[in-house]
């Protein structure tokens, strides 16, 4: 590891900026300034990052248990009677989508257009709905099609890999919801783009999961 | 216009509580600076660190119980003091307590009030979720007991292989309860590796460069990341096995095609890294306490963090050396069979380091630097079984025999265990502010080392002869003769253990006749890192001035200077560490922020006991908990981590020039 | 040795890691950009889809390519969109320790279960 000064200037004062928006507060803003931590960095980005390297072991398990039961479905319904990659491919570009809408927001916080931000975030959260409906829907006919939870390894190992990645979905949108009702009712503590960016993060996260999912257990025959 | 005391460092019997401003509208922050409720709503990393320590010593007490009645079993042949089906609860409560709820959390204990302390920081960088920790800990340890008393504890091993640990097998809760109760307590792990990982990484006095910091809090560090990304593997087979229990998943049935081996790699990914979690930070206490009492640096501090390091990494890989008889598959088993000798390396590179740091030291026997020389001893007889081990053919006749048995208790004990009290004897006088007695402590060292390896030494010739794990008899006419005779060896053991018990009681009795000593000097040890600039104990903001770093050993290098010439070192003393602590009360930071007590992280912890009950026993519990749970969640969220500036008091003007408390870290 | 403890560091002290690149906007991304970019994963993902659809193309070349594709898309989201190929380099460690982690120990357990060779 290369060695440099430690300590960023401390109290580096922001130059004021004509293009923040009238009302904005931006006094605990960092945008664009180091933090005064050992290594400059947010403590709460170096977390989560943590946090989603910790999560890659955790989908990484239940990917791989997927992978090992995908074939033992014995005389059940398999994913070749199942699948239909048309309708899984729809819902997974509606995924992709909310995440480049995800980072607009992120980008028009940064740029301290808070209204701007607030939209994207709805409509992210409301493709996230929108994905999740399909998943709702996906399960409801794989069920009337006769994959219950305990039909075979693979239901179990599918339903379990899947329903994981879903709840946090679920939880991504309670986050961005909540995140657009806490910055309009201005109650966001510290350094709002950064809050929307690990909100970001977390999304994205959670979208690339699912592009491994989709390939490998949606597109890679059995 | 609500407003809150400012924090003291000396609390009076006269302090008036006043009520702070609201936090989401209706429910106030906590502001009580004593009693019950400045604890149990407390963020400081010292309180919880001191609850941690309290919490996991009453943990091993139990676990010490669980294993005097295991050994009462087999003192003698076709014992009758445990049935079967209790034998198996013990065995298996014994090693989940001792490893889940006393070693895990005595280590983090030492790491949550040392590791601010050693780089010289006020609190670790997320403080509500330290104390969230703490407390998913305390209920998860209470939930997984209360398993005794509602059915029967959880019968399958620590390991819970399945498809043993399945219903057909596994009719009662038990298994339940350990599912649900390791789940909630490793929530608290995760999350504490994520704090203290950032921590060290972000927190440090200025000047302290990686390769500056304390060795304790390196092993810590490697420790937090052990567990960051262990903890999820275990979290997915406890799932796994959790749905298969509570809803008929066929994860690990067999006669629905299942392969039992995927709970073992699962359950041993993450296994392998936690014998390693358990012992590091043991490690890390010996490399302060070696030095201190051989009066000499570090030995090769480089190569103890690399090979600490190393030791971490590698030890993700060499999982599969718990199943070398479970039918992997010759290639499978040289492979890991290699990789597992690999992992001797860097081990001995430290015993090394730490016998080179002793030689030619002026040692000072205090109980501290004892048990920190019995880990030296003890750790190295067992790596060196386990090191027999790692040989695949000759792991085939010592698998599931006391001979494994004696191997990780040799290392766990005399590894974990025993680095734990030099740690506990140690900081003992910064942390309560009084010494421990030395001559109970010795007491406590001799019986000890005494009772371990007599309880433990006699299982290396068991073992080979034979005796197998997780029996709950041996019988005579199985026993053997001569030298060899099972009977004796078992005697011998469950004797030790007596001795053993004696020892850790020894330890409460010096506790209690420790309790009126007079209060600790500062420097008792004439110690080397920045945890001793301070008062003992520690006053709440830690450090009226935060220190500056040049050097590893930065504490030493204030009380001493190098007069050497030609290349010879010569230190002289030249300041005190009281002089030095006076000089940075005279010094001391015109504003200090501490951030605030919350009552969220011990609701959010409460709600998970609650929601572990229900899924075993109540769908309205779920619901209950659920919504405690998003209630807390939302809660903290609102909440801004320290209450805001005008909510306290103004400084009064016969303040004596008491620092006022602020902002120091962002969340 | 003085102790200068409120004025700045007077000499160079070794430090941690690399300095950070604070997350200035250095506009090299502009949301322009962005949209292309989803635009370019969307393309992606509808080639991955066709690609099994095709008949003669045989598991050999169609698995690989998959995973490919696959792995372009999960780079580009964790590059771009997650700002990781911009940000310090410290973040990266983080991250890609545990997916390292994850791909090695989940492909030799598999492999214990003769996943790759059948």
């Amino acid at each position: 590891m290369s060695d440099a000064t430690v300590n960023p200037p401390a109290t580096a004062e922001p130059v004021h900026d004509d293009t923040i928006p009238e009302g904005y507060d931006d006094t605990q803003d960092h945008i664009g300034l180091p933090h005064d931590t050992s290594t400059g960095l947010s403590n709460t980005k170096l977390a989560m990052w943590m946090f989603l390297g910790s999560e890659c072991l955790l989908f990484g398990g239940l990917i791989s248990t997927y992978m090992l039961y995908r074939n033992r479905q014995g005389d059940a319904v398999g994913p070749d009677q199942l699948w239909d990659i048309p309708f899984t491919s729809a819902t997974s570009f509606v995924l992709l989508m909310s995440s480049l809408t995800m980072v607009l927001a992120v980008t028009s916080a940064q740029r301290r257009d808070e209204r701007r931000a607030r939209l994207w975030l709805v409509v992210t959260a409301l493709l996230g709905g929108l994905f999740l409906s399909g998943q709702v829907y996906e399960f409801t006919v794989f069920y009337r099609e006769g994959l219950g939870y305990t039909t075979s390894l693979f239901a179990s190992s599918f339903y379990t890999l899947t329903g994981f990645h879903g709840v946090h979905v679920a939880v991504g949108i309670i986050m961005l919801l909540s995140l657009v009702a806490m910055l309009a009712k201005n109650r966001i503590v510290g350094d709002k783009a950064e809050t929307i960016e690990m909100v970001g993060l977390y999304w994205h996260f959670v979208d690339v999961v699912w592009i491994v999912i989709f390939t490998l257990v949606y597109l890679i025959p059995a | 216009m609500a407003i809150i005391e400012r924090p003291s460092s000396t609390p009076t019997a006269t302090t008036e509580y006043v009520t702070p401003s609201a936090s989401m509208g209706f429910l106030r922050r906590p502001v009580e600076t004593s009693g019950w409720k400045s604890w149990a709503f407390t963020v400081d990393h010292k309180k919880i660190g001191i609850m941690y320590g309290v919490v996991a010593m009453l943990f091993f007490f139990v676990g010490g119980l669980e294993a005097v009645l295991i050994r009462a079993q087999l003192a003698q042949a076709d014992g009758t003091i445990l049935s079967a089906d209790k034998y198996n609860q013990m065995f298996t409560m014994h090693a989940t307590t001792m490893i889940f709820l006393f070693v895990m959390p005595m280590a983090a204990a030492f790491a949550n009030y040392m590791i601010p302390l050693q780089i010289g920081a006020r609190d670790v960088a997320f403080p509500r979720l330290n104390a969230l920790s703490l407390w998913t800990f305390v209920f998860g340890g209470i939930f997984l007991n209360t398993s005794w008393v509602l059915g029967g504890a959880a019968d399958g091993g620590w390991f819970m292989y399945a498809p043993n640990s399945s219903v057909p097998f596994s009719p009662t809760n038990g298994v339940d309860f350990w599912v649900l109760g390791l789940l909630i307590t490793g929530i608290a792990s995760q999350v504490g590796a994520i704090n203290l990982i950032v921590t060290c990484l972000n927190m440090r006095a200025p000047g302290m460069s990686l390769m500056r910091m304390p060795i304790f809090t390196w092993m810590a560090m490697v420790v937090q990341f052990l567990l960051l990304f262990a903890i999820p593997v275990i979290t997915v087979a406890l799932f796994l096995l959790m749905f298969q229990r509570n809803f008929d998943a066929t994860f690990f049935s067999v006669e629905e095609g299942a392969d039992p081996l995927l709970w073992q790699h699962l359950f041993w990914i993450f296994g392998h890294p936690e014998v390693y979690i358990i012992v590091l930070p043991a490690f890390g206490i010996i490399s302060e306490v070696l030095p201190t009492f051989a009066r000499k640096p570090l030995f090769g501090y480089p190569f103890v963090v690399f090979s600490g390091a190393a030791i971490g990494f590698v030890g993700f890989g060499v999982w599969a050396h718990h199943m070398f008889a479970a039918g992997l598959g010759p290639i499978s088993v040289a492979v890991f069979s290699v990789a597992t000798m690999a992992i001797a390396v860097p081990t001995g590179v430290k015993i090394i380091n730490w016998t080179l740091t002793l030689w030619g030291g002026k040692l000072w026997f205090t109980t501290a630097m004892l048990f920190a020389i019995g880990l030296i001893v003890q750790f190295t007889i067992g790596g060196l079984s386990g090191v027999t081990h790692a040989v695949a053919p000759s792991d085939t006749q010592q698998t599931d025999t006391y001979y494994i048995v004696a191997h990780f208790h040799y290392v766990i004990f005399g590894g974990a265990v025993l680095g734990l009290f030099a740690g506990i004897y140690y900081w003992w006088p910064k942390v309560f502010g009084k010494m421990l007695n030395e001559n109970w402590g010795r007491a406590n060292f001799w019986f000890m080392i005494i009772g371990m390896n007599l309880t433990f030494g006699p299982m290396h010739i068991i073992g080979l002869q034979g005796q197998p794990r997780r029996m709950y008899v041996w019988t005579e006419n199985r026993a053997g003769e001569g030298f060899f005779n099972l009977g004796f060896w078992n005697l011998v053991s469950t004797v030790g253990t007596v001795i053993l018990a004696i020892g850790a009681l020894l330890f409460l009795v010096n506790v209690w006749v420790s309790r009126k000593n007079p209060p600790a000097p500062e420097d008792p040890w004439d110690a080397r890192s920045l945890e001793w600039l301070t008062t003992s104990p520690p006053k709440e903001h830690n450090f009226d001035r935060t220190p500056t770093v040049h050097a590893l050993d930065e504490f030493f290098h204030r009380k001493y200077e190098d007069v050497g010439e030609n290349g010879q070192h010569d230190f002289k003393k030249v300041a005190t560490a009281e002089e030095l602590l006076a000089e940075e009360e005279a010094n001391a930071d015109a504003h200090i922020h501490l951030p605030s007590p919350s009552y969220w992280p011990i609701v959010l912890a409460f709600s998970m006991p609650v929601l572990a009950y229900g899924i075993i026993y109540s769908t309205l519990l779920i619901i209950v908990g659920a919504a405690i749970a998003i209630l807390a969640l939302f809660g903290w969220a609102l909440e801004p981590p320290t209450a805001p500036e005008d909510d306290f008091d103004p400084p009064s003007p016969t303040d004596g020039g008491e620092p006022s408390k602020e902002l120091v870290t962002s969340v | 040795m003085t102790m200068d403890s409120d004025t700045a560091i007077t000499e160079p002290v070794p430090a941690s890691v690399d300095h950070s690149r604070p997350d200035e906007h250095d506009h090299t991304i502009t949301d322009k950009n962005l949209i292309f970019i989803a635009l370019f994963l969307a393309v992606l993902t509808a080639l991955e889809v066709a690609a099994t659809e095709v008949d003669f193309v045989p598991d050999a070349l169609l698995i690989p390519s998959l995973l490919i594709m696959m792995t372009v898309k999960f780079f580009v989201v964790v590059l771009y969109f997650m700002h990781l190929k911009f940000d310090s380099r410290l973040f990266s460690l983080m991250f890609y320790i545990g997916l390292v982690f994850a791909v090695a120990l989940y492909g030799v357990m598999l492999a214990t279960f003769h996943f790759f060779t059948g």
